[in-house]
């Protein structure tokens, strides 16, 4: 199909658009004023008060530790709102396992032990230098994806009890250490000085868990498996579809 | 601002305008997607590149700290936003929006 004439016009005035916001935002950057507060300036003065001694883990966990546990909340929304979408649709017929290649399984052998340690040492190094929980998540999680693609972690129907648990144990945790100075009569997420440290660890680990099994249930909660591409391959489009 | 930091804010917004024309001129739903993806990290990039705007003083960590759950999120946000399509495709067969010609 030729695109017609209008077509290349409305590509023009998008590209025009797009250009001028561009460059708007380009002036915008260039003549930034200094900021009213210096932040990190901030962030040093009371760092020691934290509990860990690298300021993104003291911001992240502590001081804006509120926006954190709303944003693990975001993350629980989206696996809901995944998981919901699959259990509405129609459960395929069970198929054979799929034929995973020998590569791909050797290769895991190697690369989930090494994947597991090393999310464990972005844990740990978050007291202190660049790392945490969203980091060794991320990596965990990156494990999970690929032991879905290996077959190992069937397509996901409807998650059972200890999946849930992993899911919700990083918002649980957070949300318990958070509103449990409240009966003590602090403020939320005011934590004891103390035990500030140990606090912040414990929320991490649950965070890198629950992160771990919510990336990896919404890859299992999206996909079909790893031969679903062949089968959809050779399969009719779905009831209703129409020629675009 | 200057430097270093300067040019990845600036590469930061032309991948923001990049994704700005890609979510405006393609009616699949999937370049929608990625497109919108691509301005994220146009975002992200300006906000990291921001957190250092001298060299030699030490990065603001507020900005590094949001980027750091940002990043975490806008791809749970994808996977939902692609369970979204993947439903609308079984459910009507189509790829785009009513309001747009079909792709």
């Amino acid at each position: 199909m030729k695109p017609s004439a209008s077509h290349h016009l409305e590509r023009l005035a998008a590209a025009a658009l797009a250009a001028s916001i561009g460059l708007a935002l380009v002036a915008a950057i260039i003549r930034l004023p200094k900021p009213a507060i210096e932040l990190s300036a901030r962030v040093a003065a009371h760092l020691a008060e934290s509990g860990v001694r690298h300021p993104v883990t003291a911001v992240l966990l502590n001081f804006r530790g509120y926006d954190t546990l709303l944003e693990v909340a975001v993350l629980l929304l989206a696996v809901l709102g995944v998981l919901a979408l699959r259990a509405s649709a129609s459960a395929p017929a069970a198929r054979p396992p799929a034929s995973v290649s020998p590569v791909l399984a050797a290769l895991l052998h190697l690369v989930i032990p090494l994947m597991v340690l090393a999310a464990g040492y972005l844990l740990w190094a978050g007291g202190y230098r660049a790392g945490g929980a969203f980091q060794a998540g991320a990596v965990l999680g990156g494990a999970g994806v690929l032991l879905c693609l290996a077959g190992a972690i069937p397509p996901l129907r409807s998650p059972g009890g200890w999946s849930i648990a992993a899911l919700l144990l990083g918002f649980g945790v957070f949300l318990a250490v958070a509103a449990a100075p409240v009966a003590g009569g602090a403020r939320l997420l005011e934590y004891p000085r103390i035990w500030a440290g140990a606090l912040i660890l414990l929320i991490e680990s649950g965070l890198t868990l629950s992160i771990a099994a919510i990336l990896t249930t919404l890859f299992a909660g999206a996909s079909d498996g790893p031969d679903a591409a062949v089968r959809r391959g050779n399969s009719d489009p779905p009831a209703g579809a129409r020629k675009g | 601002m200057i430097g270093p930091s300067l040019s990845y804010a600036l590469a930061g917004v032309a991948l923001f305008a990049l994704g700005l024309y890609g979510l405006s001129v393609h009616p699949h739903l999937l370049r929608k997607v990625l497109a919108f993806n691509v301005t994220g990290s146009g975002v992200f990039l300006v906000l990291v590149s921001l957190s250092q705007r001298d060299p030699g003083t030490p990065p603001d960590p507020v900005p590094q700290a949001l980027v750091l759950t940002g990043i975490v999120v806008a791809v749970s946000a994808t996977a939902f936003a692609l369970a979204l399509l993947r439903r609308l495709y079984a459910l009507t067969g189509k790829t785009g929006l009513d309001d747009e010609p079909a792709p």
